[in-house]
């Protein structure tokens, strides 16, 4: 079964047939050829495959495509704007904040819809934020130095 | 790890939802914030044949406020109460805060979480432990039930295959209650090991209207009713909470899983059920006259 | 040659990529035609089965093609396998080892859930799997052999009836007089550890695209793996094809942790299918597949004694160990001598008495995984260590100040031989000095005095300790070329794939100070067989080791190749130039300097002249490890307990530790957060967990518990350099050190939390409900 969705993704309209098994991570990835959107888990718990969708953060494996019809994504393709990179791809890059790189498009994610509401969170805060998706690499603590180094660098 | 194939429907009036659920019964499941079911889904381990997306619904998506309860519409995110419930509603903030992560908050009802009917989940505590109901409704009409006639078993609720949850409906505590809601997860954002939540007041320095439910020991939420009414009463000593969460304890009959054992959780029910009312009566006292 | 770049923290290279979501990961790559493949995997443990009916699922839409042993016999070779002992660890221990055959697909015996029956390729994932899951297969289950230590018993029902036993991999060893110094010990302390299985979890899965191209008959498979050349050896066996005619590239990796080192069925199998059908075609392992058929790891069990002094100086140890090694044997004696090898540690004890068995039950076959042997045996070590401080009343930190060995006592010579055969001998650092910067920098003596009086106020916080010192940078190569281009600029190609340690960025770092250019004119590529002709991969600490040296090497040859030519150009002697930003000068005469771009097209003939030199700018290195050099470190914990639910609360993590000279401290802080970040796992939260049937209980991520940023505390690190002998570099290896310690180090500290009880944690995870169950039959006793 099939039917045809329109998605605003980073700006752009795309319409396209989908099968309504498809979730959207799928769609991104194998139909928009999104491929920053990762898949580490398929059931929500890894966070690897975070958009933010009408901008809020959601698991892109959990969200059918045709669940999205309509509505506005952003993935990481779409956070550097205008070819800059984003102050958090900045400061991860500064503090090390990756290392093999997977996890972090989905934390990238998180990470700027948390900022937009707590423009200076606290150690803590960005701790239990990003307990939401699971990196296996860094140890998680240059990711927090990076998140807290982007709170700085954006607030006015 | 793909879904295997189904129908999909997305209706937008409550009738054609009620329809589609009355023409499908057990082949047809309702999918809300998806964030118990699409797992299912991926897994293979739920296969419907047909999902009826209740997400373009209308009319669905309220938080209403009434004298004595909030009504919560079946599409109310769980991330949307929870900061709706940051100002005055601190009980259901905390409770909310332990379920998940942010972003499958975003996405997660209320109502969901309660249909969905897992033992170790927050809200269906939260439910049991504040007398609240859902409201269901089929073709038939519609009917409220009760938080202790909805928990059957293991997710397993009384709902009908054909009943649609389209409200939730949390009462307010009482002016100078006090509350403390807590649990102990292997990570943080997991579901429960155990939990208690807990809600007194304090009449003339005694204990008044307790209430307790305690969860992840048994196949549903639990509501200490026998240990309230050792409570009911009581002057508000650490020895009368301990008293009676020895014995809501001691009437639990929890499972041994992957994660913990029966004994452990019947232990830490205990521990919890003392912690819990503690926090709630140093609130009452706070708050109280 | 300066030293620019080689130590300091410059920003990695590879980063714009990831962080614009342009990094290309197995499952980002798409060809023409690609069709998918799923896999109908065993769901028993232990049975037989008959046939496969297929021809419900290949009439099933979208499928292309339904593979079953029959199928494709033709093709399936054993796969490879690891570990032989080289000859000078054979002439000193005798090892009985029994070989496992696996098949890529089995024929009509499956010996763990999740071996692979049948293939399935079809025009989408999706309908691959509906088509797996309408395959019939008539299946007659055995006996699952599950329970390691029981399973090593000759009563035990077999997983190869024609062994006496389940015992794979079997051995003694000894050094010294254990019986003679046991005997004249004033303490002999004795105790069981159990640790659990569990394994790296790399977040992004297994994954494998192959396309085979008529036209030229090669084939090119890209590979979510450690070990590119490892790989395509195995294909060259299977298909019968020259190793120059397969390609394999690893692109980007999200995470390996070792779990990606080991050979796969899934390496050939998808190789195999593209060659059959004449188009390309992709496996993405899921986490459900993750789970049961990537490999795991760590299940040990140690009954370990130690014979000491009454003042705590540890004279001998015993110790029977069994290792649990799932289905197949793949590693033969790495994992089951990288355990004893690393038993004694920084300890200085001159009696060992060991014996092993390394037992094949129905799980999911064990490899390698971070550490590698030693976060088990330094467990059932620095426990043990802790348990006889305790025993005589000595405190944890002064019980390894009287048995740490002293700087002045290396090189030490263990007196046995290390698993490459050669001579056990520590050859630098400063066990001692770890400890106290370690202690220091986490206030050991000051938080003797706060654990007290918190602990009258009813808060139990503890600290605990662990040391270990690891073999590191295994040879006995790695392979690199470095090519110069017209301008000037570098690539550097090796064997040793990155799958996240940020190779793109240290071994430019040491090809740029190594030719004397700017880094960013450097391009380092890992991973892709193409590139480099001859390779190992990147597993056991060793690529800093061995690329690196041969990336120096090799940097070193081409700078000799320009200074030849340039000494034509400049009509200058050789070693009176020098590079330097590029730039070729006579020393104390920076006018004559000319750029590399120069020197290069002056090589090249002309129609008016010859070039000044030959125009090979290019240098291939294998440089030569024969043995591993010694890292080392020490951890210490802080953790407070709650004892009336069990759960543990870490509050701050220190570690101390030498991995020889930093090539980027950036880098290498990160690599220990993140060993440390899973030695947390390993110590608390994560267990691959097995019915008595053989059942996978952890089958997702719910179950099997990462932990995530709020489990993991500040992490500290103390750097201390003492500098390898072993190599050009001065390097040593330090990917997997910080997983070694913190199960001991946490285990430890939990005991000394909760001192008043006399608790003993003697196995891991320590979850809520064995802590309380501790805490509970000491309280009651
Ligand atoms: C990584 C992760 C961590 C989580 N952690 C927690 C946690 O700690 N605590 C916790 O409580 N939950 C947790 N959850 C589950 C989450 O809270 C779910 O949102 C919730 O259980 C189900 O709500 P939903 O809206 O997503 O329902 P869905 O997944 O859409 O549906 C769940 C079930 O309820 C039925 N249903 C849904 N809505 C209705 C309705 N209106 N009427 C009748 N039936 C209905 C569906 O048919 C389905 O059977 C977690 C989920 C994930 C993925
Ligand atoms: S892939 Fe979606 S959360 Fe893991
Ligand atoms: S950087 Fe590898 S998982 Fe986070």
């Amino acid at each position: 079964m099939t039917r045809v969705i329109r998605v605003r993704v980073n700006d752009q309209a795309h319409e396209r047939q989908v099968e309504v098994r498809r979730t959207l991570a799928d769609f991104l990835r194998e139909d928009l050829d999104l491929t920053g959107t990762h898949l580490g888990c398929e059931h929500g718990v890894c966070g690897a495959c975070t958009v933010l969708l009408e901008g809020e953060p959601v698991r892109a494996c959990l969200l059918l495509a045709v669940q999205a019809d309509g509505a506005r994504v952003t993935t990481v393709e779409g956070l550097a704007a205008g070819g800059r990179l984003h102050p958090l791809q900045e400061a991860f890059r500064a503090h090390h904040a990756l290392q093999c790189g997977y996890c972090t498009p989905g934390i990238l994610l998180t990470a700027a819809a948390f900022l937009a509401e707590h423009p200076r969170p606290a150690r803590e805060q960005i701790r239990e934020m990003l307990a939401g998706t699971l990196c296996r690499c860094t140890g998680y603590q240059f990711i927090v130095d990076a998140v807290a180094a982007a709170a700085q660098a954006m607030s006015p | 790890m793909k879904p295997a194939p189904f129908a999909y429907h997305a209706p937008r009036a409550l009738d054609e939802t009620l329809g589609l659920l009355a023409r499908h019964g057990d082949e047809a499941k309702i999918l809300a914030g998806g964030q118990s079911l699409v797992p299912l889904l991926n897994f293979r381990l739920a296969r419907p044949a047909v999902v009826v997306d209740i997400n373009r619904m209308s009319g669905l998506g309220e938080i209403r406020e009434e004298d004595r309860q909030i009504a919560v519409g079946a599409l109310v995110r769980q991330r949307r109460l929870e900061v709706w419930a940051q100002q005055g509603f601190p009980l259901l903030a905390d409770a909310l805060r332990y379920v998940g992560h942010h972003a499958i908050r975003t996405r997660g009802t209320v109502a969901g979480s309660l249909a969905h009917a897992d033992p170790a989940a927050e809200l269906p505590a939260l439910l049991v432990c504040l007398e609240g109901s859902v409201v269901a409704r089929s073709p038939a009409g519609h009917r409220e039930v009760r938080a202790r006639e909805l928990f059957v078993s293991h997710l397993t609720t009384s709902l009908r295959p054909d009943e649609l949850i389209t409200e939730v409906r949390l009462p307010r505590l009482h002016t100078g209650a006090g509350w403390g809601f807590l649990e102990v997860a292997r990570r943080h954002g997991d579901f429960a090991l155990v939990g208690a939540a807990a809600v007194v007041s304090l009449a003339d320095g005694r204990i008044a209207e307790p209430r307790v439910a305690l969860f992840g020991c048994g196949a549903t939420p639990v509501r200490a009713s026998r240990a309230e009414a050792i409570l009911a009463g009581q002057p508000p000593t650490p020895e009368a909470v301990v008293a009676a969460a020895r014995d809501a304890a001691g009437a639990l009959a929890p499972e041994s899983d992957l994660h913990a054992t029966a004994e452990y959780r019947r232990r830490v029910a205990q521990t919890l059920m003392v912690r819990a009312l503690g926090l709630a009566i140093g609130r009452a006292r706070g708050n109280g006259p | 040659m300066g030293a620019r770049y080689v130590g300091a923290a410059v920003a990695r290279v590879e980063d714009p990529r990831y962080l614009r979501g342009e990094a290309r990961y197995v499952d980002d790559i798409k060809l023409p035609g690609l069709l998918h493949a799923a896999f109908l995997r065993s769901p028993h443990a232990h049975a037989r089965f008959r046939g496969v009916d297929t021809a419900r699922a290949a009439a099933m839409p979208g499928v292309v093609r339904v593979f079953t042993f029959a199928d494709l016999e033709p093709f399936l070779k054993p796969l490879p396998v690891f570990g032989a002992p080289p000859p000078g660890l054979a002439e000193r221990i005798r090892f009985t080892i029994r070989p496992t055959v696996q098949y890529a697909l089995g024929p009509g015996i499956a010996r763990y859930a999740g071996e692979i029956v049948a293939m399935v390729v079809a025009d989408s994932r999706a309908r691959a799997e509906d088509a797996a899951e309408a395959l019939e297969v008539e299946w007659e289950p055995l006996p699952a052999v599950v329970e390691m230590v029981a399973a090593a018993r000759p009563e035990s029902p077999r997983l190869y009836p024609d062994w006496p036993d389940n015992v794979a991999v079997g051995f003694t060893h000894a050094i010294g007089d254990a019986d003679a110094a046991f005997g004249a010990a004033d303490v002999v302390l004795e105790e069981r550890f159990r640790i659990q299985r569990y394994v790296g979890m790399p977040i992004e899965p297994r994954g494998v695209v192959a396309a085979f191209d008529r036209r030229d008959g090669t084939l090119t498979t890209w590979n979510s793996t450690q070990v590119p050349h490892f790989v395509q050896q195995g294909l060259a066996t299977a298909l019968g094809l020259p190793p120059g005619r397969i390609r394999v590239v690893a692109p980007d990796v999200g995470g390996g942790f070792g779990t990606k080192a080991a050979g796969y069925p899934e390496d050939a199998l998808i190789p195999i299918a593209a060659l059959a059908l004449g188009r390309p075609v992709k496996w993405s392992e899921d986490r459900r597949e993750h789970m049961m058929a990537a490999a795991h790891a760590r299940h040990q069990v140690h009954e370990i004694a130690l014979a000491a002094r009454r003042d705590g100086v540890i004279l001998a140890v015993r110790d029977h160990i069994w290792l649990d090694l799932g289905a197949y044997s793949g590693w033969g004696i790495v994992l089951p001598y990288n355990t004893v090898a690393h038993l004694l540690g920084p300890y200085r004890i001159r009696n060992l008495q060991v014996e092993v068995a390394a037992v094949v039950t129905n799980k999911t076959p064990s490899a390698p995984y971070r550490g590698a042997g030693r976060p088990e045996t330094v467990f059932a070590m620095d426990r043990a260590v802790d348990c006889l401080a305790r025993r005589i009343g000595l405190d944890p930190a002064e019980i390894r100040r009287r048995n740490y060995l002293g700087a002045d006592e290396l090189p030490w010579d263990l007196g046995m031989p290390y698993r490459d055969g050669n001579p056990l001998v520590y050859d630098s650092g400063d066990f001692r000095s770890a400890l106290e910067a370690a202690l220091a920098a986490a206030g050991y003596a000051e938080f003797r005095g706060a654990q007290k009086r918190l602990r009258e106020r009813g808060i139990y916080q503890g600290i605990g300790i662990s040391g270990y010192v690891e073999g590191t940078g295994i040879g006995p190569f790695e392979g690199a070329t470095v090519r110069l281009d017209l301008a000037g600029r570098v690539s550097v190609a090796t064997g040793a794939a990155s799958a996240g340690q940020g190779h793109e960025t240290t071994f430019a770092q040491v090809a740029a100070d190594a030719l004397g250019v700017p880094l960013d004119w450097v391009t380092v590529v890992g991973g892709d067989t193409a590139a480099v002709a001859f390779g190992v991969g990147t597993f056991a600490s060793r690529s800093a080791v061995n690329a690196g040296s041969s990336v120096h090497e090799a940097a070193t040859a081409v700078r000799a190749k320009l200074v030849r030519a340039a000494a034509r150009l400049l009509e200058a002697a050789p070693e009176d130039l020098t590079i330097e930003d590029g730039r070729v000068s006579v020393r104390g005469a920076p006018g004559s300097a000319v750029a590399l771009a120069q020197v290069i097209q002056a090589s090249l003939p002309t129609f008016a002249r010859a070039g000044v030199a030959a125009p090979d700018f290019e240098a291939t290195a294998c440089h030569h490890v024969p043995t591993v050099t010694w890292a080392s470190a020490v951890h210490v914990v802080r953790l407070q307990v709650d004892p009336e639910t069990g759960v543990v609360t870490l509050l701050r993590y220190v570690v101390a530790h030498d991995c020889g000279k930093v090539i980027n401290p950036r880098i290498v802080d990160g690599q220990v957060h993140g060993g440390v970040a899973q030695g947390i796992g390993g110590a608390l939260y994560e267990e691959l967990v097995y019915d008595e049937h053989g059942q996978l209980l952890t089958g997702s991520l719910m179950d099997y518990l990462v932990p995530t940023a709020m489990e993991v505390p500040p992490i500290e690190t103390v750097h201390l350099e003492y500098p390898s002998p072993r190599n050009p570099l001065g390097v040593k290896g330090l990917g997997e050190g910080g997983a070694i310690s913190p199960p001991a180090a946490i285990a430890n500290a939990i005991e000394d939390a909760l001192e008043p009880w006399g608790v003993r944690v003697t196995e891991t995870p320590v979850s809520p409900a064995r802590l309380l169950a501790l805490i509970g039959s000491r309280r009651t006793a």
